[in-house]
């Protein structure tokens, strides 16, 4: 089956599931239920959730077998990012890490040069590095020198729900790039998401979308369900759209010999 | 002065003080020119250069909350971003009968922000000498209430046991007295909550950057300071004596605590002690425009009301009930969709039920603002002559499990912590 060989390549781990849940900004209660209907095989997590010896932590409510992907949000520069991925791993949580590096904490924006610096110290470390960026190419590719696993634009303003904003400049990425693109931060609806599939993107992560929807897992299988169509879609290559008018059935330069 | 409540009414003169000191006080109360200038810096007060006094200065004075109509409030419910000129109509009067919508874009901004997750914290006071003569505070220098200072066996074990409840994020407090709770005793309170805690707040009196920097270095995460009331003539009436009194120096402390290294920084006005609505604005205005400056600080809200204090039964605080507290809050919500919204145990259970949806972010539990008195209060010893007497009263008194659960059974998410010491 072609199918098979479909699988999301991000170090030296292979998946099937191109859906990234996150863990935020709902009750952890339904992690489980939200994990199960997305089909994720990949979670991310706040380290700074995690840490902690709260009755209820985080971890103990993540199935088992599913690939934890700690986040640095909180990081402020290249050295708390690095500081924080230590703990993560300290913590049990595994070799990937999602770098996050914000200096506003009204947008919450990465920066992307202090990103770059953590990736390079990090991926010599030997973590799988997933960076969150602003799809700037000359970045793109200086996170690929730096040995990142992925490259992670965002589509719009974190938690804003707003979509593929930057969806020209992500397409560039993924023209450009070799490493998987994933986006992420700004995906507030399946369409959106089956949107980037059909783009080219490798993966989606989706947080803010599921957390502020009535039904968490129904919402979760609905993102499962459009990224497969996308990917699908893609994989099938699309039809042309046309631009303007239809066109002519006999073609126009019919008439060259 | 709008609906700023008379300072007779704040005043009170408590038993057992001697008649030097008794007449010192009446001075201090009647004649204003034996008062120290309120804008004057006293000697070892750091000035720093910053404009944002004089901008929130004019912004309050400019404001005329009577000004806007419900026509005013419609337009603004449709705006995507929401103004400095939209927050003053949605603080002012005519936006009282859009109080439920207000609710209902708050509770998305929130929601959108922050999900469904609310954090827990308690407050420890660690000493109740002040220096200072605010009217209407319990603490005050003029209230012969039981001071105290917790030595650091003390403080400790206060803290084993408040962690032992859960709480994983403490905020120290102290009366406002340098000489007696020194820069450096703060410091070792802070080192002892670093074992216990994993976010260590400090509401202490204002300071300067380099001390910022010091308390930071031993273990402080962020730095709430209340400026009471952003009415500069009014604040002339209320804070007669002490360092406190300084009205710039206070002002500027969240921006040299910021220049200190703290991560985060809290703001407040005590809503009622003048015109509530422009304090409102004020206080989010020095909040919006700090974070403009420093784009990285977390940036937060709490909104105290005038409770009735220590022996003093009849203080009528300011005309702002629960609807228009709640306006208030809705209003700093929309107007920073980003920042965290704390609200005390001064409000009662039901309130803070409600406004948890709504709004706020951070809600204390487990908490006494008396000195030394968690082993009773946490039923592990009975209350002793050791504690210090409370600053006021508190309305909800659920412990940490308590609205641990409660929390829950709304549908929220309790987070005890969610910080990483870096």
């Amino acid at each position: 089956m072609p199918e098979d060989k479909d699988k999301l390549i991000l170090g030296d781990s292979a998946f099937t599931s191109r859906f990234i849940l996150g863990s935020g900004k709902y009750s952890l209660s339904l992690v489980k239920a939200a994990v199960e209907d997305a089909g994720a095989q990949i979670i991310t997590l706040s380290v700074r959730r995690a840490n902690t010896q709260e009755k209820e932590n985080i971890l103990d409510y993540i199935p088992k077998g599913v690939t934890l992907l700690p986040n640095t949000s909180g990081a402020r520069d290249a050295k708390e990012a690095v500081r924080i991925a230590r703990l993560a791993r300290e913590l049990g949580c595994g070799d990937f890490v999602k770098i996050e590096i914000m200096r506003d904490t009204k947008y919450l924006l990465p920066d992307n040069q202090e990103t770059i610096k953590a990736t390079e110290q990090l991926a010599a470390e030997g973590f799988t590095v997933l960076p969150y960026m602003y799809p700037d190419l000359n970045v793109a590719r200086d996170l690929v020198k730096a040995g990142a696993a992925a490259i992670m634009p965002l589509g719009a303003p974190i938690g804003s729900n707003k979509g593929l904003a930057t969806a020209d400049f992500i397409q560039i990425l993924i023209d450009e790039i070799e490493l998987p693109i994933i986006v992420d931060a700004g995906i507030g609806a399946p369409s959106q998401a089956c949107r980037a599939m059909e783009m080219g993107c490798a993966a989606v992560m989706a947080n803010t979308a599921l957390a502020t929807s009535g039904d968490v897992p129904r919402m979760a299988r609905a993102f499962r369900l459009a990224i497969e169509a996308g990917r699908e879609a893609y994989r099938a290559g699309l039809g042309r759209v046309l631009a303007r008018g239809a066109a002519a059935s006999d073609p126009l330069t019919g008439f060259l010999r | 002065m709008g609906n700023a409540p008379k300072r007779s009414d704040l005043i009170f003169d408590a038993a057992g003080l001697s008649p030097a000191a008794l007449a010192r006080k009446h001075q201090l109360e009647r004649d204003p020119s034996c008062r120290a200038d309120v804008m004057a810096y006293l000697p070892g007060m750091e000035v720093i250069e910053s404009d944002l006094k004089d901008r929130v200065r004019a912004a309050m004075a400019a404001y005329d909350p009577s000004r806007y109509t419900a026509a005013d409030v419609r337009r603004t419910l449709e705006h995507n971003r929401i103004s400095i000129d939209d927050l003053q109509a949605l603080l002012s009067p005519a936006a009282a009968p859009f109080l439920e919508r207000m609710a209902e874009r708050a509770r998305a901004e929130t929601v959108r922000h922050f999900g469904n997750t609310v954090y827990i914290f308690t407050p420890l006071y660690i000493a109740n000498h002040c220096e200072n003569y605010c009217v209407y505070c319990g603490f005050n220098c003029y209230n012969p209430i039981r001071r105290m200072k917790l030595d650091k066996e003390q403080i400790e074990r206060e803290m084993e046991i408040i962690a032992k409840s859960g709480m994983e994020e403490i905020l120290l407090l102290t009366g406002e007295s340098r000489s007696v709770s020194g820069v450096e005793y703060i410091g070792d309170a802070c080192e002892l909550a670093r074992k216990y805690f994993r976010l260590v707040g400090l509401e202490v009196y204002p300071m300067n950057t380099d001390e910022y920097r010091y308390l930071r270095g031993r273990g402080a995460d962020y730095v709430t300071v209340f400026q009471e009331t952003y009415d500069v003539e009014q604040y002339e009436k209320l804070h007669l004596l002490g360092h406190k009194r300084v009205w710039p120096y206070r002002f500027d402390a969240q921006e040299r605590a910021l220049m200190g290294g703290m991560r985060g920084v809290a703001f407040s006005a005590l809503l009622g002690l003048s015109d509530f609505r422009k304090d409102a604005l004020a206080t989010a205005l020095h909040a919006y425009w700090l974070q403009r400056k420093y784009p990285e600080a977390e940036i937060s809200l709490s909104c105290p009301r005038l409770r009735p204090i220590t022996n003093h039964a009849d203080v009528r605080p300011g005309e702002i009930g629960e609807r228009e507290l709640c306006q208030v809050l809705c209003a700093y919500r929309l107007f920073l969709p980003f920042a965290g919204i704390t609200v005390s145990s001064r409000e009662s259970a039901s309130f803070r039920n409600g406004i948890t949806k709504i709004v706020a972010t951070k809600v204390s539990a487990g908490v006494s603002t008396g000195i030394g008195d968690h082993a009773s209060k946490y039923g592990e010893e009975s209350a002793s002559e050791k504690e210090g007497d409370e600053q006021f009263e508190i309305s909800d008194a659920r412990s940490l499990a308590k609205m641990y659960a409660d929390l829950t059974g709304e549908g929220l998410q309790p987070v005890l912590n969610d910080y990483v010491y870096v």
